[in-house]
């Protein structure tokens, strides 16, 4: 018996949809904070120590957070290497402004404090924003993107030909998309702010907070609006073999208004996702000032569970339809790796994303409680 | 022999056409990781080390020296982990027929490494820095241990991803997808030009380390400074060193013998070797390698030495560049062959539709459709492909041999060289006159760069060595790039270079600014965690 047939291709492909949803949750819910507090950290600190408070709340784990970007990327290449060729290619500048700014932040948390001057400092603080802001936009953009259908074509061969330019993705729904992420993470740094400071810091964190919080409930109802009202849909036409070999160009696909509201009306629950949206940042708001923190955050992080899901599920099958040769689009069907590698990653990650949930667990735990000044001048590790 | 392809000038600079620029980017931003990647893999090991040799005895001169270590080791660190995200997506980004081509395959081991190694590190890294006063002493020297086991087995899959570029084993070609499918992932996994890769890069990991604490400690001796900390530090580095020196030279050997089995281009190439010699052949010490007149200039030969690297025998033959050629063309026609009945297997609207001989001509010249694909350089479809075009094809089977050729021996050169080094070092620091050897000091402080000229070195005999492929014999590079733009790319390429130059200058000088301040004090002894009578007096 050959073990990997155990679980059907489409059972896998179906898995392997959902894993892509939890890496990117996994990375928005972790490393999303890291990124709102790079973007909150010139307001939110304003003087040296309260900039290194900031810093420091975040300093020991970002890195860790950060390798869900990574592992995003992998998990991409290996599940779904044509979504991984067509849309780091297809985004190509993007792609590259995302992973400038990215950058500068490992060098900005390690370097920043090693010198005593302020300009050297202020410098490093803008940079960290940079860092915390610019992917938190583009990453927005691009799903934005995602959503209207990206103009890409397929060859017979599968060569990927890309027929946009950078400022094509700067269109009015993809910024609305883009300021939603921003106004997102931005909620979620503040509660990891809220959580982890005291003082000024920690009440300049819950204003800012509060006005993200908001930001995002009407940036996301209005999104939905802009989709239903100004975005077509795409729907597959005709048959698909959900077991059938990854091959992009042997469908038809139609172009219809409305098709991405389609899986909610034919399966309701699926309307649990946009609702845990706002009712994570409506939650997260109410909670903000009521000095229950850990909450907060997880409210927070139930906000981007249910938005980036809601993404997911309007698009379904579809993971990157193609707006100038629909056929093309990638879906869950046909975009996948073989029987094989999707049945051996699967056993991988069966086994080691729980390890690496308890051993982060445990390193959360360790570092458990509110960064004070004292942590910072006493011992001489701080950033 | 093939007649010298017309036109064709393999001495012109390089155009500007997209696969080159490609090339050159991704050439820029790997050989930059590269500079941080191997003094991780070394330094968190000898952290550990430093560490346990606290914890078990309790001396608080080891705690400072895994601090001071430590504090150098973060300011290289995050410069590898800043990079190394560039390179998660640079495949997708400027290579995207060859992510779509082999994904299957190589994108696996890349994400094993997010997930078994890359967390663990990273994760942990934070704790190593953070947690002096938060865990115990034990909690953080585990803590240590998950850094450094996490850096090498990072290494590991990043290898055994590259190991399948060199020798790709355990997939085959998918006419349904167009892209090559793993069958036999084992094989993946235990590809032996992996294994053998990954010894050498992590042992070239450890030497890097090792001379970087060699160098510094040394500076500090011939200064006078930190005395204490510096002779521990090299004893340690100097012992490990030593091993791993050796260990680099062996392995790079064992992969001398690997390349004369899968890769005989590059070996032939490295050595500079134009025609096939009667068994054993000689080994070219030194020469001027000469692409146009093919043949080697003022070259100076020692008797059987190749062909007992080669072949560890003296009886089998290594085969010239001339004649390999000869066979990359006889590979090319039959790869015309696959590729036409490719075309059969595409038309068919079924896999039952397609005609038998198609699928018989394809069962027999499929393992060489890599080969027709080198034509895609100079016709869309390589059935078209005239017989210049198939003789300058086969050319481009070789590398440029003066570069491989000098590569291979300036990163041998420095192999020995460092061996020499650390023998010498481990014998004076068991003597105990090391501070009566002050020549030795300033050799080892003028060696510190030697490692990282020696790993990029490295770096391009296995990946400039491995062209025209991308994937040996299975996708030339011409074919695998992304169809970006000249413009595009020439932005990206001065976007990278003027960040990561910027970069390395702050991370230079906070290096030098780290050493020159020294390690900082620390907190009085404490009791070991060995019964006192197994610590040895100081």
């Amino acid at each position: 018996m050959i073990l990997h047939e155990l679980l059907t291709y489409e059972t896998l492909r179906v898995i392997w949809w959902v894993l892509l949803g939890v890496l990117l949750i996994g990375f928005a819910a972790t490393d999303g904070f890291d990124l709102g507090v790079g973007m909150l950290l010139p307001f939110a600190g304003q003087t040296d120590m309260e900039r290194r408070v900031v810093i420091n709340t975040i300093g020991p784990v970002w890195e860790g957070n950060q390798v869900w970007l990574v592992l995003g990327g992998g998990a991409i290449f290996a599940a779904w290497p044509p979504l991984y060729a067509v849309s780091f290619s297809g985004f190509y500048i993007a792609m590259f402004a995302i992973l400038a700014a990215l950058i500068l932040r490992p060098v900005g948390f390690k370097y920043r404090s090693k010198r005593e001057s302020a300009r050297w400092r202020g410098n490093w603080d803008w940079a960290l924003f940079v860092g915390g802001f610019v992917p938190s936009l583009i990453f927005g953009v691009a799903v934005g993107n995602v959503l209207q259908g990206v103009p890409f074509r397929l060859g017979s061969d599968l060569r990927i030909f890309y027929d946009g330019g950078f400022f094509g993705l700067l269109n009015p729904f993809a910024l609305l998309c883009g300021l939603l992420s921003v106004a997102m993470l931005a909620m979620h740094g503040s509660a990891w702010l809220v959580l982890k400071t005291s003082g000024p810091v920690a009440g300049r964190a819950r204003r800012f907070g509060s006005w993200a919080a908001m930001a995002t409930v009407l940036l996301y109802a209005a999104g939905g609006l802009a989709l239903w009202l100004f975005v077509d849909g795409y729907r597959i036409a005709g048959a698909i073999d959900p077991n059938g070999p990854s091959n992009p160009l042997a469908k038809t696909v139609e172009i219809a208004p409305g098709a991405w509201f389609a899986n909610y009306a034919a399966h309701p629950w699926m309307l649990a996702a946009p609702a845990l949206g706002f009712l994570g940042a409506l939650g997260a708001l109410w909670s903000l000032n009521s000095g229950r923190e850990v909450r907060t955050l997880l409210l927070s992080k139930l906000a981007i569970f249910g938005i980036i899901s809601s993404v997911g599920l309007s698009m379904f099958p579809f993971i990157l339809p193609s707006s100038v040769m629909p056929g093309a689009s990638l879906t869950v069907w046909d975009a996948s790796s073989s029987h094989l590698t999707l049945f051996i990653m699967l056993v991988c990650t069966g086994i080691f994303l729980p390890i690496i949930a308890l051993y982060t667990s445990w390193v959360y735990k360790v570092l458990w409680g509110k960064v004070e000044e004292k942590d910072i001048t006493e011992g001489g590790h701080a950033y | 022999m093939t007649p010298a392809p017309a036109g064709k000038k393999q001495g012109k600079p390089m155009e500007l056409d997209i696969v080159t620029l490609s090339r050159l980017q991704f050439a820029l931003t790997a050989l930059y990781h590269f500079l941080f990647v191997p003094l991780t893999l070394g330094l968190s090991i000898l952290l550990a080390v430093m560490e346990t040799v606290y914890v078990m005895t309790g001396r608080a001169i080891w705690r400072q020296m895994t601090k001071f270590w430590g504090t150098l080791f973060g300011i290289n660190f995050v410069l590898g982990v800043a990079t190394g995200i560039v390179m998660e997506f640079q495949f997708g980004m400027n290579w995207s027929y060859y992510s779509h081509y082999v994904g299957d395959i190589f994108g696996a081991p890349l994400a094993i490494e997010g997930l078994m190694a890359f967390f663990l590190e990273a994760t942990f890294v934070g704790l190593f820095f953070f947690g002096w006063d938060k865990l115990s002493k034990l909690g953080h020297l585990l803590s240590t241990y998950a850094v450094a086991i996490g850096s090498n087995f990072s290494a590991l899959w990043i290898l055994i991803a590259n190991g399948w570029m060199q020798h790709p084993v355990g997939a085959e070609f998918n006419p349904d997808t167009m892209r090559m499918e793993v069958h036999d992932f084992f094989a993946v996994l235990f590809n032996h030009v992996a294994q053998t890769r990954f010894v050498h890069t992590v042992s070239a990991g450890y030497v890097t380390a090792s001379v970087f604490v060699l160098g510094i400690s040394a500076w500090y001796l011939l200064k006078g400074r930190h005395i204490d900390l510096a002779k521990r530090s090299i004893t340690v580095a100097a012992s490990f060193g030593l091993l791993s020196a050796v260990s680099v030279v062996i392995l790079g050997d064992e992969g001398g013998y690997l390349a004369s089995e899968h890769q005989k281009m590059k070996l032939a190439a490295i050595e500079g070797m134009w025609e096939t010699q009667p068994a054993p052949a000689s080994f070219t010490l030194v020469g001027i390698p000469d692409m146009e007149a093919r043949t080697n200039h003022y070259a100076i030969h020692i008797p059987w030495v190749m062909g007992l690297i080669g072949t560890r025998s003296l009886t089998q033959e290594i085969p010239g560049i001339l004649e390999l050629v000869d066979k990359a063309e006889d590979r090319i026609r039959s790869g015309i062959v696959a590729y036409d009945a490719l075309q059969d297997y595409r038309a068919a609207p079924s896999r039952e539709a397609v005609p038998p001989e198609s699928v018989r001509a394809f069962e027999e010249h499929g393992d060489d459709m890599g080969y027709a694909l080198l034509l895609t350089k100079y016709v869309e479809d390589p059935r078209n492909a005239t017989e210049e075009q198939i003789a300058q094809a086969a050319w481009d089977t070789v590398p440029h041999v003066p570069t491989l050729f000098w590569a291979f021996r300036i990163m041998v050169g420095i192999g020995f060289v460092n061996v020499a080094l650390m023998a010498a070092f481990v014998v004076v620091s068991a003597r105990g006159t090391i501070t009566r050897r002050p020549w030795l000091l300033k050799a080892a402080v003028a060696a510190l760069a030697l490692p990282w000229i020696a790993a990029e070195a490295g770096w391009i005999v296995a990946e400039f060595g491995r062209q025209p492929w991308s994937i040996e014999g299975v996708l030339p590079t011409v074919a695998a790039a992304s169809s970006l733009t000249v413009p595009t790319l020439l932005f990206t390429i001065a976007g990278f270079t003027l960040i990561y130059s910027v970069l390395i200058v702050i991370e230079m000088r906070l290096m030098l600014a780290a050493i020159r301040k020294g390690p900082q004090p620390d907190h009085g002894p404490e009791a070991p965690l060995l019964p006192a009578r197994f610590v040895p007096a100081e």
